[in-house]
């Protein structure tokens, strides 16, 4: 098994305050703002991004955890049901600029469910999304990120895999190609 | 594991400790789900369900139908009265028809015990066990394990009673089974007409006074008076078995310690259970109906999960 080294930790560091800063850039105090982490991965990088922020003089921004299980398009399609996260969204988000953010988009299913769940609290100003990853030229749909920490190129037997320590910090983000 | 071990839920003697608890955790996040502002989630969106219902159901069969409404399934619901049964047609036959309608799954209430199991050698449709006459009755087990769980932290361990007509109860053999399954110690306690032969023999205690059993438990699953089911007369009247057996206030209150009161419904009041014990705060009974729907939600996710080939 090959692997290639995407991010290691200090350059994790960077690419996170980049991101922030661009968040800033964008939605000046925070003050109609909610962070919705995808479960179950996207929630790591959606706590730092807080905790960065907040690191950077911003105020709270309001922190969520959306699990789309239940909205996936590929039930009944696969040998057996995904198991489900726990969704924590205990705010709504009606009229409120929404920032999702998952750790890498591939097909972008996930983010079409993430979607679609969201409804369920609120009708939203606008919805933007934030990912480490973004592995080009491989949507199923029209999806694209608002922010991206770095895209790659891939083939679809390649993963990325994302590792973390146990403060929920980031530690390498590998390409790994698996040999089917 | 996300998978159940069956295809059909038949009764709880299908289920081990992990399919339980897996059903258990699903159900954890159905209950967030049907606690939302919008409390639908589109999983079973391309499945049609029928509720075939040869028996009264008011509960059970609401309970099911809101279950699968708000995972999005479309809904076919069939009760025996006003139906060709009536002009003789046989189960199987009818159940053919509804599924020769392109029907998912089953979900069958029948006064015949065994009925669910018959169909599922016949029919390729998931089948659920709503109740078969007075063998099982899964999903009110494993509501009331569930109410149990979420009340007390844990099912292991605890000591839970079933008071009543255990012999023609299947909420009273599914829970027992379900129980065990998850490590609860079990006793029955009712008249020893209403006590079925050998049921030592499934590992429960035998207890005849109401106030030795209390005073034993944690839990305490009062079943009801099933009147439609007793052609001859187990006891000598409701007045009798409501003073032997049934549970009040002053009863509770001399035990010198609390415990968390069940019931399945209906609830025969003043016979079985008193009012004033069915609406205080340690009676989980409404609890128990909210926990109904999610755990239903949980059971037909997992079973509609498969790819539909296999």
């Amino acid at each position: 098994m090959q692997k290639r080294l995407l991010f290691d930790s200090r350059l994790l560091q960077i690419t996170i305050d980049r991101l922030c800063q661009q968040l800033i850039e964008n939605h000046d105090n925070f003050s109609n703002a909610v962070i919705l982490g995808l479960q179950p991965r996207g929630t790591f990088l959606a706590k730092q991004l807080t905790k960065r922020l907040e690191n950077m003089g911003v105020m709270q921004v309001p922190l969520g955890f959306l699990d789309t299980t239940f909205h996936r398009d590929d039930f009944r399609r696969r040998d057996e049901p995904l198991q489900a996260n726990k969704t924590d969204v205990p705010f709504l988000i009606e009229n409120k600029e929404v920032i999702l953010v998952d750790d890498v988009i591939f097909t972008g299913r996930s983010v079409r469910a993430a979607l679609d769940a969201m409804a369920a609290f609120g009708r939203p100003a606008y919805v933007e999304l934030l990912v480490l990853v973004d592995r080009l030229y491989s949507r199923h749909v029209p999806i694209e990120a608002t922010y991206v920490g770095r895209k790659v190129n891939t083939i679809d037997t390649q993963r990325i895999q994302v590792e973390w320590e146990e403060s929920d910090e980031l530690k390498n983000v590998w390409l790994v190609n698996h040999e089917e | 594991m996300s998978k159940l071990k069956t295809k059909h839920l038949l009764g709880i003697k299908d289920l081990d400790k992990e399919d339980i608890a897996l059903i258990f955790q699903t159900a954890d996040h159905f209950k967030e789900v049907i606690n939302r502002p919008i409390k639908k989630v589109p999983s079973l969106r391309d499945v049609t369900i029928a509720n075939v219902f040869f028996e009264n159901s008011t509960r059970t069969k609401l309970s099911f139908e809101l279950a699968e409404k708000r995972l999005s399934a479309d809904v076919i619901n069939f009760s025996s009265s006003g139906s060709s049964v009536k002009k003789g047609e046989t189960l199987l036959d009818t159940v053919n028809n509804i599924l020769a309608m392109k029907v998912d799954m089953v979900v069958i209430r029948h006064g015949s015990p065994g009925t669910p199991h018959f169909l599922s050698r016949h029919i390729d449709a998931n089948v659920i066990n709503a109740g078969d006459g007075t063998h099982e009755h899964p999903t009110q087990a494993l509501l009331d394990t569930y109410s149990i769980r979420e009340r007390c932290g844990d099912v292991a361990g605890k000591k839970v009673v079933i008071v009543g007509d255990i012999l023609h109860s299947r909420v009273a053999l599914s829970n027992i089974l379900a129980l065990k399954t998850l490590g609860a110690e079990v006793m029955v306690c009712g008249p020893s007409t209403l006590m079925p032969k050998h049921i030592e023999s499934l590992g429960v205690k035998v207890e005849n006074s109401i106030r030795r059993a209390l005073e034993w438990c944690d839990v305490a699953n009062i079943l009801r008076i099933q009147l439609e089911r007793q052609k001859t007369a187990y006891f000598p009247s409701l007045r009798e078995y409501a003073r032997y057996f049934g549970v009040n206030k002053a009863l509770l209150d001399s035990l010198g310690k609390e415990i968390v009161i069940m019931h399945p419904g209906p609830i025969n009041r003043g016979v079985e259970i008193t009012s004033d014990v069915a609406d205080s705060d340690h009676s989980i009974i409404l609890q128990q109906v909210e926990n109904g729907v999610a755990i239903r939600m949980a059971v037909l996710y997992l079973l509609a999960g498969y790819a539909s080939d296999s």
